[in-house]
């Protein structure tokens, strides 16, 4: 009897691809044999549509790829923007933006568990992901007056100075999520269907992660050590007291593993921010280059033509490219822009973590079952915004 | 951890290095585009510098700018040594006609969607790619969307009275 291999087509509207994402899966009976992502469906051009902006008004484009975690997208930009006009910001700022890029780290890693064990058959985890999530999405609110797109970290600073009740926010939510995260876990550890499904699934050996440039908890589940706020610190992260979670087989579950201890990690951080959180201004003094604050900007004259100017024709910058790489929820999130010397960049480049590491899907699929794909792709926590881009 | 890469590029490839920059404390090193290859392999063999990881892969357009860098593309290699925690930059200049170099996907697997991303995107050809085809763009797209002398354009609802009315270039 002749044995022929099934071409099966999984998305680009399957549930379990978090957006449109299409895989050509090539199977035998119930196994893969090969696997081929198929990506850009959601190409907006991003990447070029900068480069024919300001540099301010190419922030809100950072926004727009992973949207899931916008304020780490806007920490990214500003860093190599700031590392490109020589910036140094004030310490509030830099507390700041450490509190917010943890709180988004939190809110991402928390959609990835719901929708993940939602993919897997367990339906009540991501009605609680979202409930403490709608908390920092709240804290966005109250900081930039946008849930989604915040565009609140700005070139040199902050949008706006932090609301009155930012720190009973914040507080708040570091009181409440520690047992929520113990009732997450209490619903997937050790529940044995979760088990089953995530387990020796969807393995990547650390010699593997590092070949296909893998970053992020990706990597870090295969037991290699490296994440970007100890090992090329910014914002200060060399300041705070932090473990790096790292996994020992690379398997769908301690990714899993690993994600929910880095949340409990990143309240760490913010307690010990919030508690350190200096006084100051919101926003560096760089005439020309910073935007004023906007009391200045009613009553001053000097700061009004700045503010006119910086919004109409930006500022000169240095010829020269410069690289800034953050540790996004998603993993190694780093912006090239490379300059020519105008007001506007030559070339922006983002070095995005989810295509990066969805490249790997084929070594992740092959040769495991058909359902196993689904934990694949789940376990990679994409996000087709930036895959694209 | 610079000196001892720049020790090792000049020991192993003599004259290889073009021109070196530092910029900001990102330390690239300019390499003709034949030793590339050669380059990353020894890096990445080498014990004691254990570039292992390639970071990044990506490509610049310096149209109107050639005379600066001395060729219109500029393809920046971002290495990473996990075990030093070190950064550097390899770039090459590729001229505009005909812009060719070696694919690295024998040394990094990762090496594969990155370069077909700068194929598709700047029209950047890796000899020895095992699968250059588009990534990003849709397939019926034609040029490279990233070349500077691609144009953005504004894309205009098309009704009857519009409809042999070409989009409006913004830049």
């Amino acid at each position: 009897m002749e044995s022929k291999t099934l071409n099966l087509n999984m998305g680009p509207q399957h549930p379990s691809t978090h957006g449109v994402l299409r895989v050509e899966l090539e199977v035998d009976g119930e196994t893969v044999v090969r696997a081929r992502p198929v990506v850009g469906y959601l190409h907006t051009g991003i990447e070029k549509t900068m480069e024919s902006k300001l540099y301010y008004k190419a922030l809100p484009c950072t926004d727009r790829m992973d949207y899931l975690s916008p304020m780490n997208n806007n920490l990214g930009f500003c860093l190599a923007v700031e590392k490109l006009m020589d910036i140094e910001v004030p310490g509030k700022v830099n507390y700041a933006r450490v509190i917010l890029s943890e709180l988004t780290r939190i809110k991402s890693h928390l959609v990835w568990v719901g929708t993940h064990a939602f993919d897997l058959g367990a339906m009540s985890v991501v009605l609680y992901a979202f409930r403490e999530r709608e908390m920092i999405v709240d804290i966005y609110e109250a900081c930039a007056g946008q849930r989604m797109m915040s565009t609140y970290i700005r070139i040199g600073g902050l949008a706006k100075e932090l609301p009155s009740n930012f720190e009973k926010l914040v507080r708040k939510f570091l009181k409440v999520m520690p047992a929520k995260l113990r009732d997450y876990e209490d619903l997937l550890t050790h529940n044995r269907i979760f088990i089953g499904r995530t387990k020796d699934v969807a393995v990547i050996s650390a010699q593997d992660a590092i070949n296909w440039s893998l970053s992020g908890p990706m990597l870090r589940g295969s037991g290699v050590k490296h994440d970007l706020r100890k090992d090329n610190p910014y914002c200060g992260y060399e300041n705070f007291d932090f473990d790096i979670a790292y996994g020992e087989n690379g398997d769908s579950y301690d990714r899993y593993l690993l994600r929910m201890e880095e949340i409990r990690q990143s309240l760490r951080i913010i307690q010990q921010a919030i508690d350190g959180m200096p006084e100051g201004p919101y926003r560096a003094h760089v005439p020309g280059v910073v935007l004023p604050p906007k009391e200045d900007v009613l009553h001053k004259m000097e700061s009004m033509i700045f503010h006119f100017k910086i919004i109409t024709e930006g500022f000169k910058t240095p010829v020269g490219s410069v690289y800034q790489g953050i540790e996004s929820p998603k993993g190694e999130l780093g912006f090239f822009i490379s300059s020519d010397g105008t007001n506007k960049p030559n070339r922006v480049r983002v070095r995005p973590p989810s295509f990066i590491n969805l490249a790997s899907l084929p070594v992740l699929c092959e040769g495991h079952l058909l359902s196993d794909a689904v934990c694949a792709v789940g376990s990679v926590d994409i996000v087709l915004g930036e895959v694209d881009r | 951890m610079e000196e001892k890469v720049r020790e090792f590029l000049q020991n192993r490839f003599a004259g290889a290095i073009t021109r070196e920059d530092n910029f900001r404390g990102d330390q690239s090193f300019y390499v003709s585009t034949e030793d590339l290859f050669a380059i990353c392999q020894a890096l990445y063999e080498d014990p004691d510098l254990s570039v292992r990881y390639l970071a990044d892969l990506t490509s610049v357009d310096w149209l109107g700018h050639e005379e600066r860098i001395g060729g219109r593309f500029e393809v920046v290699y971002n290495l990473y040594s996990l075990q030093h925690k070190y950064r550097f930059f390899l770039k090459v200049i590729l001229p505009a006609e005909n812009p060719e170099i070696a694919s690295l996907t024998p040394i990094w697997d990762g090496a594969n969607w990155l370069e077909r991303e700068v194929w598709d995107l700047m029209g950047i050809k890796f000899t020895g790619h095992p699968d250059l085809t588009k990534i990003l763009t849709p397939d019926d797209l034609e040029g490279h969307p990233l070349r500077r002398d691609f144009p953005i354009t504004w894309e205009v609802p098309q009704f009857n009275w519009n409809k042999d009315k070409s989009p409006e270039v913004i830049k």
